[in-house]
């Protein structure tokens, strides 16, 4: 760290208030994105205890059944689950900001790169979805 | 329509005032005329003292930038009908120290942005008589877009990354940099590196995307930002593979 700055301190300064984040909703929106981090690092906190436990034996497996049924982590992973869907949407989105590719001199349309990532996770949800449900 | 709109203006003076305040002006609303327009209108008939930076009065300059109903807004290009029926409250740009009224202390942007090297830089300059450094209208047009900034602030005071840690570099800055990396001409790009890939620079950008939406000239600052972090961070990648080549 600079030990000082430039930064004038004439003037009058405000103050920015603690919670700046709750006057817009870009704002707002912005600090979801952000809190989504948490949520998403509790589903792979879920997975790690859901493969010790399977690999513990029958019991465990039981056991951790047992604690997924439970209402409040039920209603924990549905809330998870809605920041993660908003974490994957808003990064998709964010994906064509931070790739500027340009092919035959024009800049290729932000549909065109986040559209793949969206086509991806569909697949990826599909395959998912047959894994769990073909009985 | 009301043939008056009531404009609420910030006040400060150094010298008096311990902190701003709010005078309120009847001002005639009509449909052709900007906030800009009716800051004019005080300052000409009402109260000679108001203080407030404005030029061209067509969106080029950058000097009009100020608060409207606490958006950051060229005061030239915003309608006072839009506002109808009032009140608008005009306040100087977020996140900047208050000089007097409604203008602010921006030293702190003009030293950072001389920082970021936003020149062209030749590691040669070939001699006049070769004559001018030529680009296509391809290669013109990859940074055509970052080199539309006028400086005016807007997006400083937008984000609130900047209003909370004052040593960030800030968007236009790190887009004008940008404009220079991604120009044919340039070959300063790795002088820049070193200034644009600390923290205060590229990383402190936590890509609110408010810098973009307020932008009257669509310069996309926060893409321009995150264009940049995906190459530091290909050259941090670069210097670690290869400490002592690749230069």
């Amino acid at each position: 760290m600079p030990t000082f700055t430039a930064y004038p301190t004439k003037g009058y300064r405000v103050r920015v208030s603690t919670y700046w984040w709750l006057g817009r909703w870009a704002y707002l929106k912005f600090i979801l994105r952000e809190i989504s981090s948490v949520f998403v690092a509790w589903f792979v906190l879920l997975i790690i205890l859901q493969i010790r436990a399977l690999g513990k034996g029958p019991e465990a497996w039981a056991a951790m059944e047992e604690f997924m049924k439970n209402p409040l982590v039920i209603g924990l992973n549905l809330i998870s689950f809605l920041f993660v869907v908003f974490h994957a949407v808003t990064w998709f989105n964010l994906a064509p900001k931070a790739m500027a590719v340009r092919m035959g001199g024009k800049r290729v349309p932000n549909i065109m790169i986040s559209g793949p990532n969206y086509i991806a996770w569909i697949v990826v949800s599909a395959v998912v979805a047959w894994l769990l449900l073909r009985g | 329509m009301p043939d008056k709109i009531a404009l609420e203006v910030a006040r400060y003076t150094p010298e008096r005032d311990k902190e701003p305040k709010f005078e309120t002006f009847e001002v005639p609303l009509r449909k052709e005329w900007v906030v800009l327009d009716a800051l004019n209108y005080v300052k000409d008939k009402v109260d000679g003292s108001l203080s407030f930076r404005w030029s061209c009065r067509m969106g080029v300059c950058g000097s009009c930038g100020m608060m409207v109903n606490d958006e950051p807004k060229l005061t030239c290009a915003t309608f006072l009908t839009d506002y109808a029926p009032g009140p608008v409250r005009v306040e100087p740009l977020k996140n900047f120290p208050v000089m007097r009224d409604l203008i602010v202390e921006i030293t702190d942007f003009l030293t950072k942005l001389s920082k970021v090297k936003p020149w062209i830089i030749r590691k040669e300059e070939k001699p006049l008589s070769e004559g001018e450094y030529l680009q296509t209208p391809d290669q013109l047009d990859t940074y055509k877009q970052f080199s539309m900034c006028i400086n005016c602030l807007l997006c400083y005071a937008a984000c609130p990354v900047y209003g909370l840690d004052p040593l960030f570099a800030g968007p236009a800055a790190l887009a004008l940099a940008q404009r220079y990396n991604m120009d044919s001409r340039d070959q300063g790009s790795d002088e820049r590196l070193d200034i644009l890939s600390q923290h205060d620079g590229i990383w402190g950008c936590t890509f609110v995307g408010e810098c973009t939406q307020v932008c009257p000239k669509h310069v996309d600052p926060a893409g321009a930002i995150q264009q940049y972090k995906l190459t530091g961070t290909q050259e941090w990648v670069k210097s670690f593979l290869m400490p002592f080549g690749g230069k």
